[in-house]
């Protein structure tokens, strides 16, 4: 038992840490609030510190579980984990700004996340289909009650109650094929799952049915076609700060969630998701870069090249191999902290108590301070996959890993609606450089908010320039 | 003689009932919750059948935790409601349309 909480320290680590902001908030004037900000960079940090330290025996020894198998700590784990910490970060330091310019600088926020962050470290760790459940809820719960932070909001709340009622259902279709899968192979544990697969054959009608609902149940957690609905909804309707995290932690659990399921668990039934996930990945493609055209809220807009931009994950998930799941790993860090850059800069537009939500908002941009005119430059620019920056690179191996698995017409479908798409990010480009502005207001921000959405935008560049030694940690992490 | 094949066709009917209930229901948010409520009870009727027919307790200690999370979500899903009351000063699902696109 001692040792199954050392391999699990920076849950508990999180865990306690979200209960200390919770029971501190009380106690702090209005002035001092700026503790609890404290307090959630340093949990991210002492977390951060212990899963590199606690490097299970090397790396000779690449996965160790704990608490009887349900939760294991392997290399894959460890580099989406410092990820999340690290997107974390950046999130935090918007939603700071944010809270502080909308007056809700409250705990609940912070202590929302860090169990949000919580249920995301224990999915991806999942190594048991118990725990994949627990893990999922704990960020899901959450994540509605994110949503609706702010209580006097009606879009808000409705966006809530829409992101409940379509998680919940998700959740529970999820958990229908979980108990098929259980009923199939008398085990909850993914890689008992996988021996049973392997040794029985695949043929059950049970196995089937419990592939196709948990499909559904990972689809829609991703927010791909046609489980998408409630993502451009959320992303629109939640108090920006709460949009800020959704787009981007949850979204690395989604991918461990695939990968544990459908790869750990299910591996031996390829043939059969594979078919799956690229009919899934291609409308994801087609209809999230069609319909981001004719948006005119940017946040919507953001919303359907986030659905876009999973169809890419998913594509990269296609062949089964260490290079292909590195590569839709790569991606989706790439995609995490090329959002939260993205709403990071809404963030930045939105003031005197209304979101940054209309294109128009950004007119002008260069002509108000082009230093941050050049950083969302750079984040549409690699959204779009604009060589040298990150997304391009992220891109290019994903359909490297197709190509190299034969499937070449998916491969075409990707690079073509990826032209298609830099299409309404070349628009918000021209917003900003060649449109007049509407208000000449100076922005303000903290010197910590300016110095994170800097660095953010430095990295779209400097991990393109790196992209090699990125890749290579994040294949290196599925060779086992 | 009740076989497992009757289990999962109750658990099967159930899970139809509900997803049904979701979507056909234009009325009331507060059915939405019990439709949930009622997929989450299918899946459990399923992991015990199937534990019982198999012989193999997992299944029943996972439908404790079904359980438990399934108190939790209800829990913030009346939450959410009295939130949307209060603003929208209604619950009819057709009414809620401010967000398209």
């Amino acid at each position: 038992m001692n040792a199954s909480m050392l391999i699990a320290a920076p849950e508990l680590l999180v865990l306690i840490m979200g209960c200390v902001v919770l029971c501190v908030d009380p106690f702090l004037r209005e002035e001092r609030r700026g503790i609890i900000h404290m307090l959630g960079m340093l949990t991210l940090l002492l977390a951060a510190i212990i899963t590199l330290r606690h490097e299970p025996a090397g790396a000779g020894q690449a996965a160790v579980t704990a608490f009887n198998g349900a939760f294991i700590s392997d290399p894959m784990s460890d580099v989406l984990k410092l990820f999340a910490y690290a997107t974390l970060g950046l999130v935090f330091v918007y939603a700071k700004h944010y809270l502080r310019t909308f007056n809700q600088f409250r705990a609940d926020y912070y202590t929302l996340s860090l169990f949000a962050l919580l249920g995301v470290m224990l999915l991806i760790s999942a190594n048991s289909l118990v725990m994949v459940y627990l893990g999922l809820e704990l960020t899901s719960l959450a994540s509605y009650a994110l949503v609706a932070l702010n209580r006097q909001s009606a879009r808000g709340s409705e966006a809530a109650m829409k992101y409940f009622v379509l998680g919940s259902m998700a959740s529970g279709l999820l958990l229908y094929g979980m108990s098929m899968v259980y009923g199939a192979t008398g085990s909850l544990a993914l890689p008992v799952i996988a021996e049973s697969l392997a040794a029985n054959g695949t043929d059950d009608v049970l196995l089937i049915v419990g592939l196709v609902f948990m499909v559904i149940g990972i689809a829609f957690k991703l927010g791909v076609v046609p489980f998408h609905m409630w993502v451009p909804d959320v992303y629109d309707g939640a108090p920006l700060a709460a949009t800020l995290f959704i787009s981007t932690v949850p979204k690395l659990a989604a991918f461990a969630m695939a990968y544990r399921i459908l790869a750990v668990g299910l591996g031996e039934m390829q043939a059969d998701w594979q078919q799956m996930l690229a009919a899934l990945a291609l409308a994801s493609l087609i209809i999230g870069n069609l319909t981001a055209i004719m948006q005119t809220n940017i946040r919507r807009m953001l919303a359907y090249s986030t659905v876009g931009h999973m169809g890419f994950v998913l594509l990269g998930m296609l062949p089964g191999t260490a290079t292909g799941y590195g590569a839709s790993l790569f991606y989706i860090v790439a995609y995490a902290l090329m959002s939260a850059a993205g709403f990071g800069m809404l963030v930045l537009l939105s003031g005197r108590g209304v979101d940054c939500e209309q294109l128009d908002d950004l007119k002008g941009l260069n002509r108000r301070n082009g230093w941050y005119a050049a950083i969302m430059l750079m984040v549409m620019f690699s959204m779009a996959g604009v060589p040298v920056f990150v997304g391009f690179f992220a891109k290019l191996w994903v359909i490297k890993a197709v190509l190299d698995a034969g499937m070449v017409n998916l491969a075409v479908a990707a690079v073509i609606f990826s032209v298609i798409g830099a299409f309404y990010y070349l628009r918000v480009v021209k917003v900003m450089y060649f449109d007049e502005p509407a208000t000449e207001t100076r922005f303000e921000p903290p010197v910590d908010f300016s110095a994170a959405i800097s660095l953010n935008g430095v990295l779209m560049l400097g991990l393109g320039v790196l992209s090699g030694s990125l890749l290579a940690l994040c294949t290196n992490s599925f060779l086992l | 003689m009740i076989t497992l094949a009757h289990y999962l066709t109750l658990g099967a009917i159930l899970l139809c009932i509900s997803v049904a209930g979701v979507f056909l229901n234009r009325k009331n948010v507060l059915i939405l919750l019990m439709c949930i409520e009622l997929m989450l009870l299918a899946v459990n009727m399923n992991f015990v059948a199937f534990s019982r027919f198999m012989d193999n307790l997992d299944g029943q200690v996972f439908v404790f935790f079904i359980l438990t999370v399934a108190a939790a979500e209800a829990a913030i899903g009346l939450a959410i409601l009295v939130v949307l009351f209060r603003n929208r000063s209604t619950i009819n699902v057709e009414e809620l349309d401010e967000l398209k696109g």
